[in-house]
C-alpha cells in the first residue's frame, strides 16, 4: 500500500515548534518543523508513561516500555528511562500504551443540531473511548463547504475540544453534488480531506473532477458509497428479513457499484481514494483485488458491521437502523476476514448521534445511524483481538497508523517528534455497555458485556481522560 | 357454574339415574299445569349444557303428553356473564340456537343447577336482547341454595342442602357417562 | 384456552390454536347480526380509539361496529397530516389516549412496525389494522373465516394469491394464516412484484409463479389484491392493460381453476383492473361475504383481547435480539 504520510521524525532540537505540513505544486506533501522563538517561561512539562506494555504497529513495537513525554511531543521511547524529580510519572504496568487512537469517521454535529451532540460533548465522548483525535464529517447544518466553516468549528475544537479535531470539507458546495467548493482554501483552513459523507457522490463525472483536483493538494477523497437510485427508500437491508418485516430494502448492490465505480476513477485518476463505511463481501473483494494492482485506496469499516448483521433490526429497533445497513452473516465474516488480511485499512466508528425522540420514530421515519466513540475499542477488542482474529498489533493499526496515513495526519506512532498523544488500555477490564459521554444514547450495544477499555487518554501531553472520568481540557498551543 | 372440569363421576351420590327421571317427569308435570292452556306459545329455553339437555328431555315429555311439539331453544350466557373477563380459563362462546320468535311467547327457562342466580341473571338478559317474551319461567333439576341475587325458580326437581365450597355436578348421560348427580367436597375438586 | 398476548400485531406469532380460537368465536357473533338487538354487553363501558394515520372507509367502519356491537364507547380519531406535521409522535399522540385510559387502540399506519412501537408504550389492547407492508391481520382472519366457512376446512387446499405481493399486508398475513391452518399457498405476479425474497421468508414452503394459468390450475380460493395504480410509476409494471392482460382476472382465467373455487379481494376493487366486473359479481365471489366476516371477526378478536393472559406485546416473527456477550 502506497502511503504519502511522512515517516519517523526526528527533531534538531527541543523547544517549542510547530508543525506544518506543505503541499508542493507537484503534489507531494511535506512536514516541516518551524522552530519557534523560545518564550521565556517555565521548561515543558515532562511526563514519563512507565512500565506499559507498548503497541506501536508503524516502528513495529510490542514490548514492555517507557514513553517519555516533553510538552506536546513525545521525546524518547525505551527501555527502563529513569524518573528524575522533575518529571510527572504515569504509572502504566498491567496497560497496554498504544499512540493516540484516531477516529476518522465521526459526525460531531456542529453546528446545526446540537442538540443531538455537540463539539464539546462529541470529543468528551472520544476521550472517553480512548481516541485522542477525531476526524469530523461535514454534513453538519450548513454543511462544511467553505473557509468559515472549517475555521468555526477549528475554533470550537480549540476551546472546547477535550481531544484533536480535525475538520473534514465538504466535496461540493452544499453537498448538493454539482459544484466543487473551495478546497485549496479549505486546506489552507484546516482541512484534512473532503467527502459529501450522508451521501454519494453520484455524477461520476464530478467524483473523477474532485479526485484530480484533490491531488492538486495531496488530499484523500473520501466517498459514501451508495447508487442512490438503486437505495432510495430503503431503510433495511433488501432480503428475506426485510421481506418479513415489511420494510423497503436497499440492495447490497447499491454499495458495490459505487466500491467499483470509484476503484475505476481512482484508476484514472490516480487520485487517494478512502472508500468509507463498507458492509458488504462483494465490496472487500473488490477492494481485495483493487489494492493487489498497487491503487492509492484506503479502505474503512466500523464495529457494527463486524459485531452485528441484519438480524438485530427484528423487532423494528431503531436502534439498529444505519446506513449502510447492516447485512447478512456471510458479509459480517467478509469483513472480519478483510480485517484480517488488511484488505481493509482502517476501522473507524460512524458516530451518529440522534435523540431519544428522534429514534422512538416509527421506523421508517427514524434517521439513520448509531454511536460508536465510546464502544469502538471495546467492540475492537473483543470480537477481533480476543476471538483471535488480529493481533493486538494489527487492531491497533486499524485504528492509529492506517487512519493517519489514510487521510495524511501526523500521529499514529509513537515516534520521537510525534505528537505525545496517548492511549492507555486495560486490556481485562469487563464492562456492560450502559452510560454514555455522548449527549445521545443511539447504541445497539447496550447491554452488551465487552471486555478490554481505554483506562487513560493522553492529547499532546495533557492526561484529558483517566479511569472513566474526564479530566481538563487539553491546551494545545 | 359447578362444574370446573369434564372428569368421571366422583363424589358422593345423591341422586341416580332413576331419581332423575322422576324430577325431570315432575318437572314437566308442573309446566304442563301453569300452561295446559298456551301450549301452542309455549316454548322452552336451556341454558347452555346442561340445560340445553334438560330442555330437550322435558320438551319430548310434554309433546308425548299433549301431542303437540314443543319449541326448544338453546342459550349460551357467556357474552353476558358479568365476570366473563376476569376468570382463569376464559370460557368458550357456545353456539346459541333460538329457532322461533320469543316475543310474546311464554319462556321457560331451564338450567341443571341454581345457585348464586348470576347465570340466570345472565340469561334473562341475553333472552330479552332477542325480544320481548310475554312472561320467563325458570325450571331447574337441583337447588343448591346461596343466592347471591334476588332469584328464584318457579319449578324446582330437588331442593338440596349444600355447603357453599362444596362442588355439585349433575351428569347427563348425553355427555357425562351416567345420570347422576354428586357432590363432592373441596378438597376432592383439586384431586380431579 | 385463551390469547396469549395483549395486542394482535400480526398473524406470523399466534399459534393455529389461536388462529382457531379467534375463528370459532367468531361463529357465535356472526349469529348476533341476524337479531333484533345486534348488541352484546361484553365490552360495555370498555373504550375502543380508531387511531387511523392513513384513510380508509371499511377497516374502520368495521372496527366501528364490532365494537359497538359488543357494547364498547368508540373514539375515532383519523389523524390529519397536519398533526403529523407538527410532529406529535405516534408515541406521544398514544400516551395521550392512555392517559385517558383507553382500552383497546385499533391502529392503522404506513410504516411497518408502527403497531408494536405502540404496543410496547401503552397498557392498552393494540390492534393492527394494517401497518406499512407488514401486516393486516384481521383482514387475514377474516379472509380465513370465509374460507372455512364455505369450504368447511382449510387445510388441504390450494390458494392462489395473486398481484401487487411485494407491497401487501394482506397477503403476508393470509400467507402466515393459511399455512399455518395447513393451506397450500402460490403466490403469483409479474416478477417486479413477486421477488423471490418473498419465497425465501417463509421458509420456500410457497410456490411462486409468474404464470396466471399455473397458479390458477386446480386452485380452490384466487385471492385477488388491490392493484395500486401508483405503482406504475413506479416502473413496477409498464400499463394497467398490460397488467389486466396478464393478471386480471376475468371469467376465462377463472375457469383454469377448480369449478367451485371461490374468488375473494379485501377490497377495494379496481374494476376491470385485477378483476372484472363479471367475475368480481358472480356466483363464486364472496367478495361481500368478506365485508360481513370481517366485523365478527373483529368482534371475536376485540373479546378474546380483552381476556387475554398476555402483559407483554406480542412480538416479531424472528425477536429482537438483545445480546449480552460475554467474552
Amino acid at each position: 500500500m502506497k502511503s504519502t504520510a511522512p515517516s519517523s521524525y526526528h527533531p534538531k532540537q527541543s523547544g517549542p515548534s510547530r508543525q506544518l505540513r506543505t503541499t508542493r505544486v507537484d503534489g507531494t506533501v511535506t512536514w516541516a518543523r518551524k522552530q519557534l522563538p523560545s518564550k521565556t517561561g517555565p521548561a515543558p512539562r515532562l511526563l514519563l508513561i512507565r512500565g506499559g506494555h507498548v503497541v506501536d504497529p508503524r516502528n513495529k513495537r510490542d514490548e514492555v516500555l517507557d514513553v517519555l513525554i516533553e510538552g506536546q511531543h513525545i521525546q524518547k521511547v525505551a527501555r527502563e528511562i529513569k524518573p528524575t524529580k522533575d518529571m510527572d510519572v504515569f504509572n502504566a504496568a498491567h496497560l497496554v500504551v498504544t499512540p493516540g487512537l484516531i477516529d476518522i469517521h465521526v459526525h460531531l454535529r456542529e453546528p446545526g443540531q446540537e442538540e443531538k451532540e455537540t463539539i464539546a460533548t462529541g470529543t468528551a465522548a472520544a476521550a472517553m473511548g480512548g481516541f485522542t483525535s477525531v476526524a469530523c464529517m461535514p454534513n453538519t447544518v450548513p454543511p462544511i463547504d467553505n473557509v468559515s466553516q472549517i475555521q468555526f468549528v477549528m475554533m470550537k475544537a480549540q476551546s472546547e475540544g477535550y481531544v484533536r479535531v480535525f475538520p473534514i470539507g465538504a466535496i461540493t458546495k452544499g453537498q448538493e453534488g454539482t459544484e466543487l467548493t473551495e478546497i485549496g482554501a479549505m486546506v489552507r483552513a484546516g482541512c484534512v480531506a473532503i467527502s459529501d459523507d450522508g451521501k454519494p457522490v453520484a455524477n461520476a463525472k464530478l467524483f473523477r473532477r474532485a479526485l484530480e483536483y484533490a491531488k492538486t493538494f495531496g488530499l484523500t477523497v473520501i466517498d459514501h458509497c451508495e447508487d442512490p437510485d438503486l437505495a432510495k427508500g430503503g431503510v433495511m437491508n433488501e432480503g428475506k428479513l426485510a421481506a418479513l418485516l415489511g420494510l423497503k430494502g436497499i440492495p447490497r448492490q447499491a454499495e458495490y457499484i459505487m466500491v467499483a465505480r470509484n476503484i475505476a476513477l481512482c484508476e484514472l485518476t490516480g487520485g487517494n481514494l478512502h472508500l468509507a463505511h463498507l458492509s458488504t463481501k462483494e465490496s472487500v473483494a473488490l477492494v481485495r483485488e483493487a489494492k493487489k494492482r498497487g491503487l492509492p485506496i484506503t479502505a474503512e469499516t466500523c464495529p457494527h458491521y463486524f459485531s452485528l448483521t441484519e438480524e438485530s433490526v427484528s423487532g423494528y429497533n431503531t436502534n439498529a437502523k444505519m446506513n449502510p445497513p447492516l447485512r447478512t452473516e456471510e458479509d459480517r465474516e467478509a469483513i472480519v476476514a478483510g480485517l484480517a488480511d488488511g484488505a481493509i485499512d482502517v476501522i473507524a466508528s460512524d458516530h451518529a448521534p440522534h435523540t431519544v425522540a428522534q429514534k422512538s420514530h416509527e421506523f421508517d421515519n427514524a434517521p439513520f445511524g448509531i454511536i460508536g466513540l465510546e464502544t469502538t475499542l471495546g467492540l475492537v477488542l473483543t470480537q477481533l483481538v480476543q476471538k483471535k482474529v488480529m493481533s493486538l498489533s494489527a487492531a491497533v493499526a486499524a485504528m492509529t497508523d492506517a487512519p493517519a496515513r489514510a487521510l495524511h495526519l501526523a500521529g499514529g506512532h509513537l515516534s520521537p517528534g510525534a505528537p505525545a498523544d496517548i492511549t492507555l488500555i486495560d486490556l481485562k477490564a469487563k464492562h456492560t455497555v450502559e452510560h454514555f459521554a455522548s449527549k445521545s444514547q443511539n447504541s445497539p450495544f447496550i447491554g452488551w458485556t465487552l471486555q478490554g477499555k481505554a483506562a487513560a487518554t493522553v492529547v499532546g501531553g495533557h492526561v484529558v481522560m483517566r479511569g472513566g472520568r474526564l479530566l481538563k481540557k487539553p491546551d494545545l498551543h | 357454574m359447578n362444574r370446573t372440569a369434564d372428569a368421571p363421576a366422583a363424589g358422593k351420590l345423591v341422586l341416580d339415574a332413576a331419581g332423575i327421571d322422576q324430577k325431570v317427569g315432575l318437572l314437566s308435570q308442573s309446566i304442563l299445569k301453569e300452561f295446559n292452556k298456551e301450549l301452542e306459545k309455549l316454548a322452552l329455553v336451556g341454558i347452555q349444557t346442561r340445560g340445553a339437555h334438560l330442555a330437550r328431555r322435558i320438551a319430548r315429555q310434554l309433546s308425548e303428553e299433549t301431542g303437540k311439539p314443543i319449541p326448544v331453544g338453546i342459550l349460551d350466557i357467556t357474552l353476558y356473564r358479568d365476570d366473563v373477563h376476569d376468570i382463569a380459563e376464559q370460557p368458550e362462546v357456545k353456539e346459541t340456537d333460538l329457532p322461533f320468535d320469543i316475543g310474546d311467547r311464554p319462556i321457560v327457562l331451564i338450567d341443571d343447577v341454581l345457585f348464586t342466580g348470576r347465570t340466570v341473571r345472565s340469561a334473562m338478559n341475553a333472552l330479552i336482547d332477542y325480544g320481548r317474551p310475554e312472561c320467563i319461567r325458570l325450571a331447574v333439576l337441583v337447588d343448591r341454595g346461596h343466592r347471591e341475587l334476588p332469584i328464584g325458580a318457579d319449578y324446582v326437581g330437588l331442593a338440596l342442602k349444600t355447603r357453599v365450597d362444596d362442588v355439585v355436578d349433575v351428569n347427563l348421560k348425553e355427555i357425562d357417562e351416567e345420570d347422576s348427580i354428586r357432590v363432592r367436597k373441596y378438597e376432592e375438586r383439586k384431586a380431579r | 384456552m385463551k390469547l396469549r398476548h395483549k395486542d394482535l400485531l400480526g398473524l406470523a406469532s399466534l399459534t393455529p390454536e389461536e388462529i382457531e380460537l379467534i375463528l370459532n368465536t367468531a361463529v357465535p357473533f356472526k349469529k348476533i347480526f341476524t337479531r333484533s338487538i345486534k348488541k352484546v354487553p361484553p365490552l360495555r363501558g370498555k373504550t375502543v380509539a380508531l387511531l387511523f394515520y392513513e384513510p380508509s372507509t371499511r377497516t374502520r367502519t368495521s372496527f366501528e361496529l364490532a365494537a359497538a356491537r359488543l357494547s364498547a364507547d368508540v373514539l375515532n380519531l383519523s389523524v390529519s397530516s397536519s398533526s403529523v406535521q407538527k410532529g406529535e409522535t405516534l408515541i406521544d399522540t398514544a400516551l395521550n389516549l392512555e392517559a385517558m385510559k383507553v382500552d383497546y387502540i385499533v391502529l392503522r399506519h404506513s410504516v411497518s412496525g408502527a403497531p408494536e412501537l405502540l404496543a410496547r408504550g401503552v397498557r392498552a389492547h393494540v390492534v393492527n389494522a394494517g401497518d406499512g407492508n407488514h401486516e393486516h391481520p384481521t383482514q387475514g382472519l377474516l379472509d380465513l373465516f370465509t374460507i372455512r366457512e364455505k369450504k368447511k376446512k382449510v387445510q388441504g387446499l390450494t390458494v392462489a394469491i395473486i398481484g401487487d405481493i411485494v407491497h401487501s399486508r394482506v397477503a403476508r398475513s393470509n400467507i402466515w394464516g393459511l399455512t399455518k391452518l395447513g393451506a397450500h399457498v402460490r403466490l403469483c405476479g409479474p416478477a417486479t412484484l413477486v421477488p423471490p425474497d418473498m419465497k425465501t421468508a417463509f421458509g420456500n414452503t410457497i410456490d411462486v409463479t409468474y404464470n396466471m394459468k399455473e397458479a390458477l390450475e386446480g386452485a380452490d380460493v384466487a385471492y385477488i389484491l388491490r392493484l395500486q395504480l401508483e405503482r406504475q410509476q413506479e416502473n413496477l409494471f409498464p400499463s394497467l392493460r398490460e397488467y389486466n392482460e396478464f393478471y386480471g382476472l376475468d371469467a376465462k382465467k377463472l375457469s383454469w381453476a377448480k369449478k367451485d373455487c371461490l374468488v375473494m379481494h379485501p377490497g377495494p376493487m379496481n374494476r376491470g383492473v385485477e378483476i372484472s366486473s363479471q367475475v368480481a359479481d358472480g356466483p363464486q365471489s364472496v367478495i361481500l361475504e368478506q365485508v360481513t366476516n370481517g366485523i365478527a371477526v373483529r368482534m371475536a378478536v376485540l373479546y378474546l383481547l380483552a381476556g387475554s393472559t398476555g402483559t407483554t406485546p406480542q412480538g416479531s416473527p424472528a425477536q429482537y435480539l438483545t445480546e449480552r456477550k460475554a467474552s
